[in-house]
């Protein structure tokens, strides 16, 4: 195992925190402004991926595809929120859970509807194709490093949103009394679809990118949705900050776990044992991490409202 | 929360029930119809019912039933198809974890189960059945095929398998034929959809080729990453990552990478032609090795029906092992064990035209037989 495989490693578990970021991220907004478990975060995930496919496919480009992502995701996010979401704030988590598990079948089954059961071909642009050698030999591939620039850049979007302007005053007025700030006559009903589209924009964002490296398909936001909601936990829910540490400690974890164990248990065993033992640890191992930090901050690393 | 998931996958699928009558042959298909690995059982499906539709016989009925990929479901089908809608024959299973939960149980019961794609090891030997023949393959058979072509061009591979018993299954047939040394054995998580930290390791591996089973969305998303990645070496694998089903959505990155099947669209014969033309004509778009297994299986269970009745349990299943139908891949008969007896080809992705798919480049292994043949004892 040399160092430049290691630091390649780092890279990856990096960009791949980085892309739960941009998941966790909206999750972690609607959870703390609106108290609300959506479930149906990871369709809009999926709904950025085939806009972005089938713009890309149409027009082919992938950048007119990008901005389609935003646009038919923050959509979905603001008509969900309007025709079905609206109806849940005042109910318990239960029925929340329900509803948006249904709206999980209904993007499902209705993506199936309007595009088929096979994967869309969506590939990465012309322009971030190949890869760059870094110092120390390794090479990268520039999309990947793309990525983890686009995900620090709405990291800090969100700071400034959040920490500097008007808006990201309501939507923390909002986190910590929310009838307090529609008594001072904020229009909590815009605020809450606003907030609800962003966290969607930013999911379609999310699903653009990750399907240009993945494939395009029915389905395919749940798996990260369980693992955002692995993130928010961690980081503690309502969090920004929390969800991006959680993100880069979830994403480091998974990706060095997967990669360092196999080697580990190959000090001691044979090959074959060692690569199956090592695989079946490296994907507990963040829900380990989840489980310890849960035992000793239950609130999560930085909780909004603790 | 996960019985509030259960509940609602339930009354999902209730709604999808198949038509119904009171016909000579009544066939029970449980397939996946939704979810990620619905293309699946989709060309299964179409691929079969082609075959029903082209022989004309209308005392055939099908009642189709989607299990979502979930075996909990799928045994609840089952039980349904048996117990109430009182199926001569049941099929249509793609997933192993599923034909684990639901076959040993239907055959039990003296239902004959034919399988157009699942074919577990434990189901090719000791826990066989007179009721269970396999239509596809035995599921170490595509890998063995790879091991077996690889001996001639690789002597480095590097293998990779999802962490699942398939996946297992995949790695030790490979093995199992292959000779040269291996760079790497790595497993896995079963729907893994980032390789990054697997493409790393192989770039770093000096392996002369990369051997990878990984069905469906894994399969698109490793082979798009790998050929992004710059790595380059050669690519090998079973059919499942490089079908029909798949290859648009992996696009160019696929083009050149060898795989293993029992089937391809160019082999040369008469059914084989009739099937591709048909099914195109039908559905509009190419068939898929899985879709090549639905077609067969329904052609056998036709040939079967025009011997025997399909109440007289022995007679039928007698007619069945004879597989005395035009196989789209040739040449087709049952071992033993109700495993088949075929041939295994090396195909190339190509393009043809806009289209890509798959050419036969060589022949891997004539007349294979399964490796647990010789436990079934039946």
């Amino acid at each position: 195992m040399s160092l430049t495989l290691l630091i390649e490693q780092i890279l990856n578990g990096l960009q791949f925190g980085v892309m739960l970021f941009l998941m966790a991220a909206g999750l972690t907004l609607i959870f703390g402004v609106m108290g609300l478990i959506n479930l149906a975060h990871g369709s809009l995930f999926m709904v950025g991926a085939f806009a972005c496919a089938s713009v890309a496919a149409a027009t082919g480009s992938f950048w007119l595809g990008l901005v389609a992502s935003l646009a038919a995701a923050a959509a979905a996010g603001a008509l969900v929120e309007i025709l079905v979401i609206r109806r849940l704030y005042e109910r318990d988590h239960l029925d929340q859970v329900l509803a948006t598990f249904a709206l999980i079948l209904i993007f499902s089954e209705g993506t199936r509807w309007v595009f088929g059961s096979f994967p869309l071909y969506l590939d990465i642009p012309q322009l971030l194709s190949g890869a760059v050698h870094l110092p120390g030999g390794a090479q990268y591939p520039i999309y990947r490093l793309a990525v983890i620039g686009v995900g620090i850049a709405v990291a800090v979007g969100l700071y400034l949103l959040i920490g500097k302007t008007r808006l990201g005053m309501r939507i923390r007025a909002g986190e910590s009394d929310r009838e307090m700030i529609g008594a001072l006559g904020i229009d909590i009903g815009t605020l809450y679809t606003l907030v609800f589209a962003l966290g969607a924009a930013l999911a379609g964002l999310a699903g653009a990118m990750v399907g240009a490296l993945q494939s395009v398909q029915v389905g395919m936001g749940e798996p990260v949705l369980i693992l955002a909601f692995v993130v928010i936990v961690i980081g503690g829910i309502g969090s920004i900050k929390g969800a991006l540490v959680g993100s880069i400690l979830v994403g480091l974890t998974e990706t060095l776990g997967r990669f360092l164990l196999p080697h580990f248990f190959g000090l001691f065993m044979s090959n074959s044992e060692a690569a199956t033992v090592g695989a079946a640890l490296a994907s507990m191992l963040i829900y380990i991490v989840m489980a310890l930090i849960l035992a000793f901050r239950p609130q999560g690393l930085f909780a909004a409202n603790a | 929360m996960r019985k509030l998931l259960a509940a609602s996958l339930l009354a999902l699928s209730a709604s999808v029930a198949g038509n119904a009558f009171a016909e000579p042959i009544k066939i029970g298909m449980i397939t996946t119809l939704s979810g990620g690995g619905a293309g699946l059982g989709i060309d299964a499906r179409d691929g079969f019912m082609l075959a029903i539709e082209q022989s004309g016989n209308k005392e055939v009925d099908v009642v189709i039933e989607d299990d979502a990929q979930k075996p909990e479901l799928a045994v609840q089908i089952a039980d349904k198809m048996i117990q109430s809608d009182k199926v001569d024959l049941m099929t249509g299973i793609i997933w192993s974890n599923l034909a684990m939960a639901v076959v040993p149980s239907a055959t039990a019961q003296d239902v004959i189960y034919l399988s157009v794609n699942a074919g577990p090891s434990a189901l090719a030997g000791a826990g066989c059945s007179p009721n269970y023949f396999n239509v596809a393959y035995q599921n170490d058979n595509f890998h063995e095929a790879m091991g077996e072509a690889a001996n001639k061009d690789y002597k480095k591979t590097f293998i990779m398998a999802p962490n699942y018993p398939a996946g297992k299954d995949s790695l030790t047939g490979f093995k199992r034929f292959y000779k040269g040394e291996l760079a790497g054995e790595v497993y896995t998580k079963l729907g893994q959809t980032d390789y990054a930290a697997e493409i790393a390791q192989i770039r770093a591996s000096g392996a002369d080729s990369v051997f990878i089973f990984l069905p469906g969305g894994m399969g698109i998303a490793f082979t798009k990453q790998y050929a992004q990645s710059g790595v380059g070496l050669p690519l090998l694998g079973p059919a499942f990552s490089f079908s029909q089903d798949v290859l648009p959505a992996i696009g160019d990155a696929a083009l050149g990478v060898k795989n293993t099947a029992s089937w391809a669209y160019d082999l040369d014969n008469e059914a084989n032609k009739a099937f591709v033309e048909g099914f195109r004509e039908a559905y509009g778009r190419l068939p898929s090795v899985y879709a090549a297994q639905g077609y067969d299986t329904a052609n056998l269970i036709l040939s079967a029906a025009e011997k025997a009745s399909v109440k007289d349990k022995d007679a039928f299943r007698a007619a069945l092992k004879e597989a005395d139908f035009d196989s789209v891949r040739g040449k087709f008969s049952f071992n033993t064990n109700n495993h088949p007896i075929q041939d295994f080809y090396v195909r190339e992705v190509v393009k043809d035209g806009d289209t890509l798919t798959n050419k036969i480049v060589a022949t891997a292994f004539t007349d294979h037989k399964d490796a647990y043949a010789a436990e079934c004892k039946m």
